[in-house]
């Protein structure tokens, strides 16, 4: 039986395979995805966001436990990315530690990612693994980025609700908040709410919130979570689920589909043309251009102006 | 461009709770290239299997000092094989006497390293198992 075939009918081993074979970006991956994209589109896609150690893989954990714990569970699948070394290309991936509580389960499936080099929190094929998995029959996708500052944003071209995880005591993390990735947030998370100043953070991003631009038809909700002992774990489920409504009520859902389509189209536009031009110029040229620039004889844009005359 | 990694997963099945030597095997993995997914302590032979599917993972990597190797090691093999994972490399470190490593080879198992191996002989070793013997002729 085919791949397509195979991923389609529940074969996990298979699922698991065409998932390496995206990540590889070898052409049985993408002709495989290409026979299922068609299934695409039925997933619910959630990104989870946040400074390093708020706590993003034990609510994932605790998120996904509750969900399977309702009457008629969705199946739910998690992908979780982790950095790469920019100097070995190696990775530790280990969000899976804290999802302990969800082994056993045929309805989970977790796949850990490295993001190999990819700067914006995603690794460059973190879409297609979605992909793959929305057409698996996965309703629910926990898209879980590396730890954030304030510039990763490519999950906001990758989901469809966004969450946006703070911390109390990390009174510098929340301010950088401020900046960047707040604006991406369709729900701030508080987690760690067992723990001192929670309310003062929840607080703190309320005004920080106050001073963007405000959406007439979505107010960012703030909710306080545990992942630890479970506090606020329904509420933020039925929070997503309202989004999800909201986002099909309102149309948001087909623009996000959208502008998720508009980027991975260009970027593998990009990708293609960069390709084809490198392989277009005569031996050694483009070479030549970059030893020609480092050696401060011309500058980069020069350098490529040069290279389109030929 | 394709771009293939060796994908490793390095768990501790059983209960004892000294996992320094899995971590140390997980960073020189990591600074070799590999990508090592990292599951931590007390893991039963049904979680590593599992992971190791869904993580569709070329070695499994398993620190054992528990002693309880001869009850762990064959179920995960065991579990492996029913997934359809037989071509899987099941790799042990730990405390692993003499008189079981016959046994545990006969099962299947690809490397068993004991106390004093060096990271660069265990990294060796790994990519040896996973990479194809270059055709003759």
């Amino acid at each position: 039986m085919k791949l397509a075939e195979r991923v389609r009918t529940g074969d996990r081993l298979a699922l698991a395979r065409l998932l390496t074979l995206i990540e590889n970006n070898s052409p049985e991956g993408q002709d495989t995805l290409s026979e299922l994209h068609a299934l695409t589109g039925r997933a619910h896609r959630i990104g989870v966001t946040g400074a390093p150690g708020t706590g993003k893989s034990a609510l994932v954990n605790r998120l996904t436990q509750h969900l399977r714990a309702q009457d008629d569970p969705p199946f739910v699948a998690i992908v979780a990315v982790d950095p790469t070394s920019p100097f070995t290309g190696g990775a530790i991936l280990g969000d899976r530690i804290r999802m302990r509580d969800l082994s056993g389960d045929p309805g989970i499936f977790i796949r850990s990612m490295a993001n190999r080099g990819a700067l914006g929190g995603l690794a460059g094929t973190t879409s297609g693994v979605v992909d793959a998995l929305d057409a698996a029959g996965f309703q629910w996708i926990l898209i879980e980025t590396v730890g954030t500052g304030q510039a990763e944003v490519d999950i906001a071209g990758a989901a469809h609700t966004v969450l946006v995880l703070g911390a109390p005591g990390m009174g510098d993390a929340v301010q950088t908040l401020k900046a960047g990735v707040l604006e991406i947030s369709d729900i701030l998370v508080v987690n760690k709410s067992d723990l001192p100043g929670a309310e003062s953070a929840a607080r703190a991003l309320r005004a920080a919130l106050e001073l963007g631009p405000v959406d007439s038809e979505w107010m960012t909700p703030i909710l306080l979570t545990s992942a630890d002992n479970g506090d606020g774990i329904p509420e933020l489920a039925a929070k997503i689920s309202t989004h999800m409504e909201h986002l099909k009520k309102t149309g948001g859902r087909e623009e996000r589909d959208h502008a998720r389509v508009v980027g991975e189209m260009e970027r593998l536009l990009q990708q293609r043309l960069t390709d084809r031009f490198k392989a277009a110029q005569s031996d050694g040229d483009y070479e030549r251009a970059i030893e020609r620039v480092v050696d401060r004889e011309l500058s980069p844009m020069r350098a490529i102006d040069e290279l389109f005359q030929d | 461009m394709p771009e293939t990694k060796i994908r490793v997963l390095v768990a501790k099945p059983g209960l004892d709770g000294h996992d320094r030597g899995a971590k140390v095997i997980a960073r020189a993995l990591r600074d070799a290239g590999f990508e090592v997914i990292y599951t931590g302590l007390r893991q039963t032979p049904e979680m590593i299997a599992e992971a190791a599917l869904q993580e569709d993972v070329q070695i499994v990597g398993l620190s054992v000092l528990s002693g309880a190797h001869m009850t762990l090691v064959p179920r995960i093999l065991e579990l492996l094989k029913k997934q359809g994972q037989e071509s899987v490399k099941v790799m042990i470190g730990g405390i692993i006497p003499d008189e079981d490593r016959p046994k545990l080879e006969e099962l299947g198992v690809a490397g068993i390293f004991g106390p004093g191996t060096s990271t660069t002989e265990v990294i060796e070793h790994f990519e040896g198992a996973v990479t194809p013997a270059p055709a003759e002729g």
